[in-house]
């Protein structure tokens, strides 16, 4: 437990002292490395709870209420939050470490602005995991969307980077609206906000079920907004405006992966309504599949990535949703790593290249050979291709979702699978090998070693968590052997497209696109959906608000304009009795006190 | 010797007749006047009653009127003459400077 608290502290220490020392936070660099220690020391102290026995709950009474404390608050360590402590640290850390080269253009005072933001985040993020109530889980989880907001809108002074962050601040919003519904009707149902209550209830069938679908789905709500679910996905293509380490991290390897770790923390409580979890694996299948396709024609290699994210993200959910929240959570660790290897890989691609676009980069293998082996063991890994992290853990999902008798999100994830694999070689081919483009100004090559010790610990650690399971056997319940025979020819066939297409050009891209221009007119303009949101939002909100803008302006301004022109009348009106003249006052005292003489004799003789 | 109505009357009438030259009296001197018979008006109730209750109380209430009577026809007699030295007028009803 002093583990855990260390953990969570270190990074609140670093945000504090470079958010309040001024001086520390003018010199970016050194709260770069203030941010960093801190984050080395709470990695050690992570993995020593992951692989330390302790397990367990320390639970503090918050707000008071009758009869006990009304909300707790409190550390809860278990098997589901010590291995993800353990890759938010080692993300975080590698994310600040290679953000230092990563920005070294950068002001100083704005680079200690991004150092306390990542703190922030790191320690919003830890707080999350750690969080033994729904209450203060909805606490660190406002936090780590603030500072997605924070750290989306780091280029501030670029319109698109402000626009991209609040959009995906009121989209998460809108998910988080729900959480919050949902997490106090629990309450006004049970009365506690305790996980450990609260499962106990589930397990001994004490926890009232009505209501509990509703409930369920409002907190799955939550979830849905942060992990990016369709239809609350249109966040995080444009989150991507932010700078690489921070999509690397924030919206790839850790914060969007919260709400895949809210469905899998609730799980007692989700198994318990069978329709919101059917509704979970369909939505997630379907986020999956339509992300995957949108991903096959996007041209920005990051935004290639946010898609594929998107798309995994629809793999664990759907996972979580079929009765398999532990294959949804291994996907969850995994993905984590490669894909922030993914994203920072990318980011050495940017660097070097200047441009987001791939169809301007091309030939890159020979000028950034490192670069590129890593970019392809990611690739490999996402791709699912044995006996890499990622083959092990898409296989758990697709066996879960089997054995839990989907056929239909089988089979939509088995697609996706193989779309997988297209798109992600599709970027490896058309970037890394192809023709090589003229770069104009920029000099392509290797980035420096702080940006390329973490791509290679990421890289090396996505070979070695593959070869943990090719070699230990992948624990206990050993998924069938075709399933494997058909994960890898998903795979092997998604590749082998994408180098016909793009490697050896003997199948020409017209010759694909044809038949499915419906699909790519539509993954092209992302479905409508920024399109139906716009319109929503142009033609509900600024309706209403205009609505309400003519209520103001008219009816509550009108009232207070009647009521000073009537006072400035009565005023006007009542000056005149004021004629100035003394005896005209005497009048009116003599006569007062008269009339009231009258009246006391009047009353005292009835 | 009459009885307390008697004086009660007469300290009626010198008070009505004193609130009605405040009132009409267009000099300011004049309201003045008007001004101390009304204060003498309520010096013969004082007397009278403090006569009828055997009372010397009331006498002493009438010592401290007369002696606030003086004091006020003094501020007031020259706040009347420095307005005459000002607006060269003692009439009530051109000193109407709080006119609304």
């Amino acid at each position: 437990m002093a583990n855990a608290l260390l953990v969570l502290g270190l990074p609140l220490a670093s945000f504090l002292s470079i958010a309040l020392v001024r001086p520390l936070r003018r010199r970016g660099r050194a709260a770069g490395w203030v941010g960093i220690t801190a984050m080395i020391v709470a990695h050690v102290e992570a993995l020593r709870t992951w692989l330390g026995s302790a397990r367990g709950t320390v639970i503090l009474p918050w707000l008071p209420g009758d009869g006990g404390p009304m909300a707790t608050v409190g550390l809860l360590v278990d098997n589901l939050s010590a291995p993800m402590l353990v890759l938010v640290t080692l993300v975080s850390l590698l994310v600040q470490m290679y953000s230092l080269a990563y920005l070294h253009d950068e002001p100083m005072p704005s680079l200690g602005r991004y150092y306390a933001y990542q703190s922030l985040f790191a320690f919003s993020m830890l707080g999350l995991v750690l969080s033994p109530t729904y209450l203060q889980m909805f606490v660190f989880w406002e936090l780590v969307g603030l500072c997605s907001y924070l750290l989306i809108g780091y280029w501030y002074t670029r319109p698109a980077a402000a626009r991209a962050a609040l959009k995906a601040f009121w989209t998460t919003k809108l998910g988080d609206l729900g959480f919050i519904a949902g997490i106090v009707m629990l309450w006004s149902s049970t009365g506690t906000f305790e996980f450990d209550a609260l499962f106990r209830m589930a397990r001994e069938q004490t926890l009232p079920l009505e209501g509990l679908a509703t409930i369920m789905f409002l907190i799955y709500l939550g979830a849905a907004g942060k992990s990016a679910q369709f239809p609350l996905h249109v966040w995080l293509p444009d989150a991507m405006e932010g700078p690489t380490p921070v999509s690397a991290l924030i919206h790839a390897a850790t914060m969007v992966t919260a709400g895949v770790f809210l469905v899998a923390r609730s799980e007692p409580l989700f198994i318990l309504v069978p329709g919101v979890l059917a509704l979970i694996a369909g939505v997630g299948a379907f986020t999956a599949l339509l992300a995957a396709t949108m991903a096959c024609v996007e041209s920005d290699i990051k935004r290639v990535l946010a898609y594929s994210t998107i798309s995994q993200l629809g793999f664990m959910m759907a996972a979580a949703g079929a009765g398999a929240p532990d294959a949804g959570f291994f996907h969850l660790l995994t993905h984590g790593v490669f894909k922030a290897l993914l994203f920072l890989g990318a980011g050495a691609v940017i660097h070097a290249v200047g441009t987001n676009d791939i169809f301007r980069m091309g030939g890159l293998w020979r000028v950034m050979p490192q670069t590129g082996v890593i970019f392809v063991v990611g690739t490999l890994a996402l791709a699912g291709v044995w006996p890499l992290a990622g083959f092990f853990s898409k296989e758990a999902i697709l066996a879960g979702v089997w054995a839990g008798g989907r056929p239909g999100v089988f089979s939509v994830l088995a697609l996706t699978a193989f779309l997988t694999a297209f798109y992600m070689f599709r970027v490896v081919f058309i970037t890394f090998f192809g023709r090589g483009h003229p770069h104009g100004e920029a000099h392509p090559h290797e980035p420096p070693w702080l940006m390329r010790g973490p791509l290679w610990l990421l890289a090396l650690l996505t070979v070695a968590i593959g070869l943990r399971f090719a070699i230990g056997g992948g624990g206990e319940h050993r998924p069938p052997a075709w399933l494997a025979a058909l994960s890898l020819a998903l795979a092997a066939g998604g590749f082998g497209l994408a180098w016909a297409m793009y490697g050896a050009r003997w199948i020409p891209v017209e010759a694909v696109r044809r038949p499915l221009a419906a699909i790519d007119f539509l993954a092209r303009r992302r479905y409508f959906l920024d399109a139906i949101y716009g319109a929503i939002y142009r033609g509900v909100m600024l309706g209403f608000a205009r609505l309400i803008g003519w209520i103001d302006r008219y009816l509550v301004d009108g009232l207070l304009n009647v009521a000073s022109a009537g006072t400035l009348r009565a005023g006007d009106a009542l000056r005149l009795i004021q004629s100035g003249q003394a005896q005209d006052y005497v009048y009116g005292v003599a006569f007062g006190v008269l009339f009231l003489l009258v009246l006391a004799q009047w009353w005292r003789t009835p | 010797m009459p009885g307390l109505f008697a004086y009660l009357v007469v300290a009626a009438l010198v008070f009505a007749i004193g609130l009605f030259g405040v009132l009409t009296r267009r000099n300011a001197v004049g309201i003045l006047l008007g001004i101390e018979l009304m204060l003498n008006a309520v010096n013969i109730n004082l007397v009278a009653f403090a006569r009828w209750h055997g009372d010397v109380v009331g006498l002493l209430f009438a010592m401290f009127t007369i002696a606030i009577t003086v004091a006020e026809v003094a501020v007031g007699l020259a706040i009347v003459i420095v307005i005459f030295r000002v607006r060269r007028t003692i009439d009530a009803d051109r000193l109407d400077l709080l006119r609304g």
